[in-house]
């Protein structure tokens, strides 16, 4: 089973002091975000209309989370009366004790898994685990991280950390069908994943899946993939099992008219993903069920500012441009969403109690590339901003910047300081001292003037200049 | 309070207040295309899915020739007799389909009448695929409209393929290794 990131030890800043020394890990998430960089730029370019279904994208999310209990209501009915059935979750554990219960019931041990965030979010192979029952990725990165008994490290690509030869270990490793001669091309590699996966997809009678869309008027499902192990999962099994998110609604059929265009260009690069399922209700004599799980969103909505990282859809678009996920990579970031979006979603959804949550809102340079590329517009270095005065501080900050505060809110207190600084400026250390020390270990002092800007104008200051 | 309730209480507790925003639908609905057929058949090829574009009365003999001694699925509603091999031993399947999109070099099946269940065009290896010109559309809006989401649907762009590794696109993992489309003009 493949480790869960729940109640990880650390913070960001040592996480990735630590990551960036692993060169081989830097060449290869270099490699791979240039690639998929570069792709995404040029399908999205063939778009004239890029910024109008943006902007559609980001207003139809905003309006559906705004009344997003009413939507819910219109999907579980859709859902119900095409004889499926809905379950509720508040919580993780909630909806892990639903799906093993769902399980159970079916008599079966064993489930196939299409790659899903929110099933990787709630911990779910684990619980399952925890009941007998075990749960096998079928998406090639999930289960090379799986095999590997790793973490995931991408949103789209979880085992992006992985280079081939490590792959080739791995399966030799955990696959004890694969001849010795196997070599690490990937052609070869994929071969052996088909191999492994093809029996355990034709006896599966449970599947378990997430969901990137849903529609509440009509009570379609959708999902977007690319090796067909999606399709396997969806359609092969009697029962099918969907734990999706609350936020993933959509109100109306026609929105998937913008969504299809803005997912698959943003996310793999490519005018279209190979493969993409809807299905409503239960189809072909399935058995369907639908879990919607809350687990932190409705804290997430009640922010202001914050709510909107309830629009994402996971293309990873953000992390792809992110100077600081290029060379730190996912694992620094101690949560299933890493990069940016991570960054933003993890502390809102997880709270800022642990160190590592509460580091998670600096893990940036606010450069803003993640949200020009986000296609729907989330401002996430703005979110990231409002979580940083959010997060809890140490005392010394916090007596710093009272201090501070004091004294820039008076200007004659203000002049004084200046000039106390100006005068003492030859006695100032290249590094704080104590708990100082923090801020100086990675940051140059400013440089104090030999005379304050306010002197310098009292003084005469541009008719001197002049 | 079930589950159910204090989602829903939370939820309209969270957004109280909130202003509604109006949806901009300023993108393109609808576009004009030239050459459909054409465009179509070069943005399949680009999936690397090998495309004819052939006169419609010429059908059904390049499908004997392309199929050959495969064991073939014939769907029902295929305008073709056929045999009927079980799922597990067949060679490929050949369908119609409910709509293509030009500028994406997708077809989409509804698996009605000709398009067979959605296992049958999963698990055999071949996918041997018949669109007629007027089923071509220009856009994705274009084909979402003309979709009906009662329907099962499954979009298809390509053959099967994975870049987990690597990033390097390999062609075929578990769904059919060979996407082929007769363009019937």
């Amino acid at each position: 089973m493949s480790a869960t990131f729940l109640g990880m030890p650390g913070n960001f800043p040592k996480n990735a002091s630590q990551a960036v020394q692993n060169s081989q890990l830097r060449y290869n998430l270099r490699k791979a975000t240039h690639t998929i960089r570069g792709k995404r730029a040029g399908v999205v370019a063939e778009l004239p209309d890029w910024q109008e279904l943006r902007a559609a994208g980001k207003a139809i999310k905003d309006h559906t989370l705004r009344n997003l209990d009413r939507y819910l209501v219109m999907m579980e009915e859709a859902v119900t009366s095409a004889g499926g059935t809905v379950h509720w979750a508040r919580d993780a554990a909630e909806a892990n004790r639903i799906v093993a219960g769902l399980v159970q019931a079916t008599g079966e041990r064993e489930v196939v898994k299409v790659k899903s965030m929110a099933t990787q979010e709630i911990g779910l192979n684990e619980a399952l685990a925890e009941q007998g029952i075990a749960a096998y990725e079928t998406d090639l990165a999930e289960l090379i991280v799986q095999l590997g008994d790793d973490f995931p490290s991408h949103i789209l690509v979880p085992a992006i950390h992985r280079n081939r030869s490590e792959i080739r270990e791995i399966f030799l490793d955990k696959m004890p069908e694969v001849p010795e001669n196997l070599t690490d091309d990937p052609p070869a590699l994929t071969e052996a994943a088909r191999l492994h996966l093809r029996e355990r997809f034709l006896r599966s009678k449970v599947a378990i899946s997430g969901a990137n869309f849903m529609v509440a008027e009509t009570g379609t499902l959708v999902v977007l993939e690319s090796e067909g192990n999606g399709r396997m999962c969806l359609t092969l099994p009697e029962t099918l099992i969907s734990v999706v998110g609350i936020e993933k609604l959509l109100p109306s059929w026609r929105d998937l008219e913008v969504f299809l265009q803005l997912l698959p260009r943003s996310s793999t690069g490519e005018r279209m993903n190979p493969y993409t399922s809807m299905w409503t209700g239960a189809v072909e004599g399935q058995d369907f069920h639908l879990v919607l799980l809350d687990n932190g969103r409705t804290d997430v909505l009640a922010d202001e500012v914050g709510r909107q990282a309830l629009r994402c859809i996971r293309c990873s678009a953000c992390l792809n441009v992110c100077p600081v996920y290029e060379r730190v990579g996912g694992h620094a970031y101690g949560s299933v969403y890493p990069g940016p979006i991570g960054a933003i979603l993890t502390p809102q959804l997880r709270g800022m109690s642990s160190e590592l949550d509460a580091s998670l809102p600096f893990a940036s340079s606010l450069c803003g590339a993640c949200y020009d590329v986000c296609p729907v517009a989330i401002d996430i270095p703005e979110v990231l901003v409002d979580l940083r005065s959010k997060a809890p501080h140490p005392a010394a900050e916090r007596a710093g910047m009272k201090v501070a505060g004091w004294i820039l809110n008076d200007h004659v207190r203000l002049a004084k300081a200046q000039r106390a600084a100006t005068r003492l400026r030859g006695l100032l250390p290249k590094r704080l001292p104590g708990p100082a020390s923090a801020w100086t270990d990675t940051r140059d002092l400013p440089e104090i003037p030999d005379e304050s800007f306010r002197d310098w104008w009292e003084r005469g200051g541009p008719d001197e200049r002049a | 309070m079930s589950a159910r309730d204090e989602i829903l209480a939370r939820i309209g507790r969270a957004v109280a207040g909130a202003q509604d925003v109006e949806i901009p639908r300023g993108y393109r609905t609808t576009q004009q295309v030239d050459d459909l057929v054409g465009l179509f058949a070069e943005r399949v090829d680009d999936y690397r899915a090998i495309v004819h574009v052939i006169p419609g009365g010429d059908v059904p003999a390049r499908i004997d020739e392309l199929t050959g001694d495969r064991r073939m699925i014939v769907p029902d509603g295929f305008d073709r007799a056929g045999g009927w091999p079980e799922l597990g031993t067949a060679d490929g399947v050949i369908t119609g389909c409910a709509v293509a999109i030009a500028e994406t070099g997708t077809i989409v099946l509804d698996h009605g009448p000709g398009q067979g269940t959605r296992a049958q065009t999963l698990v055999p290896d071949y996918h041997l695929c018949v669109v007629r010109a007027t089923q071509i559309v220009a856009c994705v809006p274009e084909a979402v409209a003309r979709l009906d989401p009662s329907r099962p649907l499954t979009w298809i762009s390509g053959p099967s393929a994975t870049s987990d590794i690597e990033l390097n696109r390999v062609e075929g993992v578990h769904g059919p290794r060979t996407l082929e489309v007769i363009i019937s003009t």
